[in-house]
């Protein structure tokens, strides 16, 4: 038998507003229990809405008003291990109104601001992506170069390992939006931890960023040109580096994983690793028609060049995307074409959406396959 | 010969220190580090964690100029190193076939009459792919030794006499973990198991490791695959009875009875002993003393216990 859930046993028992003060009292919001979440929002309003972006779901979903109280109410079916990313959007007064979810403490930043964060059941925060104070620290330090391509100063920043040395090559990670990834998918925290963990070797890690990245993620010949004749070069001649395509990775999240595989599809062979994450691979089987914006117009069109080729790119890549995104579809589209190409190829889904942690999640796993590190052979 | 094993060393400075000091021999410690490779010179922190002068035997810089001045020893040693791994690779692919077949076999066979029969043929094919792979590896190396003669070899002679002469001022052994492979290949290029006579071991980490018959490599939560343990090759032998598997936090899920049994009788006779950080133990000839806490048996039954000293 299914054991009652908290919502529906308050609900039974007609509670007026001392009895909803007990239900609150002590609680986790929202309540998770088992495969069940229940949203709750408490306050006067008119409507409350859940609004999340969980592909397949309503964008935005009613909470239900408990009679007799201010209490609202929406109990949703979550799987176990999931991560959804909402607000509440309430109308007070004829205004309407998102905020986060003022119950729970959790929540997800972005460049645009944040989200209340719903674990489902048995969703853990993975220890490898919390500072571990064992873990000796690489650094950052400033790069610039003088873009020929963009005619102007570009600013990277350049992770070098704990205990970096110039008597070594190191493989080079090239991450589009950097300080995104720094921020909001704690990269120094989770690089710091798996090189002390020898789950993968020591990187140089390049951060960039765009200052347009909607125009120069989008396929764009001057980015590629940038990446590959001016940065890598550059720091190929000053730093350590392999130096070849086993030891040059690609990495990007959403439009940044189009520039990873645009970038790597003009030049073919030379980035011998891909880590792509939700990239934003839209195309369309007839035509170049869009339904996503004219922001994607150069992605279509270039999905579209990409999909008719078969030239093998790269070696190997790691691909995620997440279940709730609407990207699932077109990243899933990708996989068969990629592999037929004959691309060494891992690709995981995960129960989370487009957000930053569903990208930190995923790069122990996608980092550790694309740059296996000693972990079998080291022991300090 | 007697010694102490440590698990992987912690920031807490006095472990070492108090483990050299119980060993109650006086003098500096020979000391090698060739597992840190390029960083094998770093030792500033030693003499204080020793709580004695160290003398660094230098083994991978040694090598590193042994390489350099004798060009045909250099490239005989890099091919059997090439052959060692691609056999390394092969072992760990079969390993991990064999594995496979067996958690299916155990799951068909679950309740059935042959159940038993099945486990204790898959645990047989098991060992039988770990002895196989010793043996071939000791093959390889017979070889080359009989081949190259490499402590007969000038550029090795001369420096095997200066590690034979810095030893003679030292009663103490140190050989500290990092990479097991690049260490017991120095170790070996040396003949350093011919040189230490009665000296007292200490040995962390990977150190301890190649100072156990058999070097057992383990991870049992990496971040790809099953995390399935596989023999590197015949260690030294200066201890016996144990292997030592140093840093269980992050390799060992000591709470898996399955797997705890599982690798248990793997290497069975051998204790399979895993070491905390900061944990150590000692030995005189074949008898065990645990000196601290933190050292755990893995013992057949899938248990774990603190109680195994000799």
């Amino acid at each position: 038998m299914t054991a009652e859930l908290a919502i529906d046993a308050l609900k039974r028992a007609r509670p007026d507003g001392r009895a909803v003060d007990a239900f609150m009292h002590g609680r986790s919001f929202p309540i998770v229990e088992g495969p069940k979440v229940t949203f709750v929002y408490r306050g006067g309003a008119e409507a409350v809405y859940l609004k999340s972006w969980v592909y397949g779901l309503p964008n935005s979903q009613p909470l239900h008003c408990l009679p007799g109280t201010e209490l609202w109410y929406l109990t949703l079916d979550v799987p176990p291990g999931s991560r959804i990313e909402y607000k509440f959007e309430v109308l007070q007064h004829g205004h309407s109104r998102w905020m986060e979810d003022p119950l729970n403490p959790h929540r997800a930043s972005d460049p645009f601001g944040a989200n209340s964060v719903a674990h489902g059941h048995g969703y853990e925060l993975p220890e490898w992506a919390q500072p571990d104070p064992e873990a000796l620290q690489g650094k950052l330090i400033e790069w610039n170069i003088e873009s020929k391509a963009f005619g102007e100063r570009r600013d990277l920043a350049i992770y070098l390992p704990a205990r970096f040395r110039p008597t070594r090559r190191y493989p080079l990670l090239f991450v589009h939006d950097g300080r995104d990834y720094l921020r909001f998918a704690s990269l120094k925290t989770v690089l710091d931890n798996l090189v002390h963990r020898l789950e993968i070797p020591g990187l140089v890690v390049a951060l960039c960023n765009s200052p347009n990245r909607i125009l120069e993620y989008a396929d764009h010949e001057r980015h590629a040109r940038f990446v590959t004749e001016e940065c890598i070069p550059d720091l190929e001649s000053r730093l350590p580096l392999v130096g070849k395509p086993r030891g040059r990775c690609l990495m990007g999240a959403s439009f940044g994983g189009v520039a990873s595989l645009s970038t790597a599809f003009r030049y073919p062979g030379f980035y011998g690793r891909l880590l792509l994450q939700s990239g934003s691979f839209a195309f369309s089987d007839i035509g170049n028609q869009n339904k996503r914006g004219p922001a994607f117009e150069p992605v279509i069109a270039f999905m579209n060049r990409f999909r008719a080729s078969s030239e093998l790119v790269s070696e190997r890549a790691f691909i995620s995307c997440g279940m709730h995104e609407s990207l699932i579809y077109e990243n899933r589209s990708l996989i068969p074409m990629l592999q037929a190409s004959g691309m060494e190829l891992r690709y995981v889904e995960a129960r989370d959406g487009h957000n930053w942690e569903n990208w930190r999640d995923r790069l122990r796993e996608g980092l550790s396959w694309l740059f296996p590190g000693p972990l079998l052979m080291v022991y300090e | 010969m007697r010694g102490v094993l440590l698990g992987t060393l912690g920031p807490e400075k006095p472990t070492l220190a108090g483990a050299v000091r119980a060993l109650e021999v006086d003098g500096p410690v020979a000391l090698i580090t060739a597992g840190w490779q390029e960083y094998e010179g770093q030792v500033e922190e030693l003499p204080e964690k020793l709580g004695r002068d160290i003398v660094p035997l230098d083994l991978y810089r040694r090598t590193e100029r042994v390489f350099a001045e004798d060009a045909e020893l250099r490239a005989e040693h890099r091919a059997l190193q090439e052959t060692l791994r691609t056999g390394q690779e092969y072992y760990r692919l079969r390993l991990a076939r064999s594995l496979d077949a067996a958690l299916d076999i155990a799951r068909f066979a679950r309740g059935s009459p042959l159940e038993a029969d099945e486990a204790r043929l898959s645990m047989s094919y098991m060992r039988a792919m770990d002895r196989d792979h010793l043996d071939r590896v000791q093959g390889l190396r017979r070889d080359f030794d009989e081949r190259m003669q490499p402590l007969r070899r000038p550029a090795v002679a001369r420096q095997r006499a200066e590690i034979a002469r810095l030893l003679q001022g030292t009663r103490i052994l140190a050989i500290a973990g990092g990479h097991v492979a690049v260490l017991l290949n120095r170790l070996r290029l040396f003949g350093i198991s011919d040189l230490v006579e009665d000296k007292v071991l200490v040995a962390w980490g990977g150190g301890a490791m190649v100072t156990a018959e058999r070097v057992l490599l383990f991870h049992e939560d990496p971040p790809q695959g099953e995390g399935i343990s596989e023999l590197l090759e015949p260690g030294l032998g200066f201890h016996t009875g144990i292997l030592p598997l140093p840093g269980p936090r992050h390799r060992l899920k000591l709470q898996d009875r399955e797997r705890v049994g599982w690798l248990a009788r793997r290497h069975a006779p051998f204790k399979c002993i895993a070491l905390d950080n900061g944990a150590h133990v000692s030995f005189d000839g074949p008898r065990w003393f645990a000196d601290s806490e933190g050292s755990h048996w893995l013992r057949e039954d899938g248990s774990v216990s603190e109680e195994w000293v000799s």
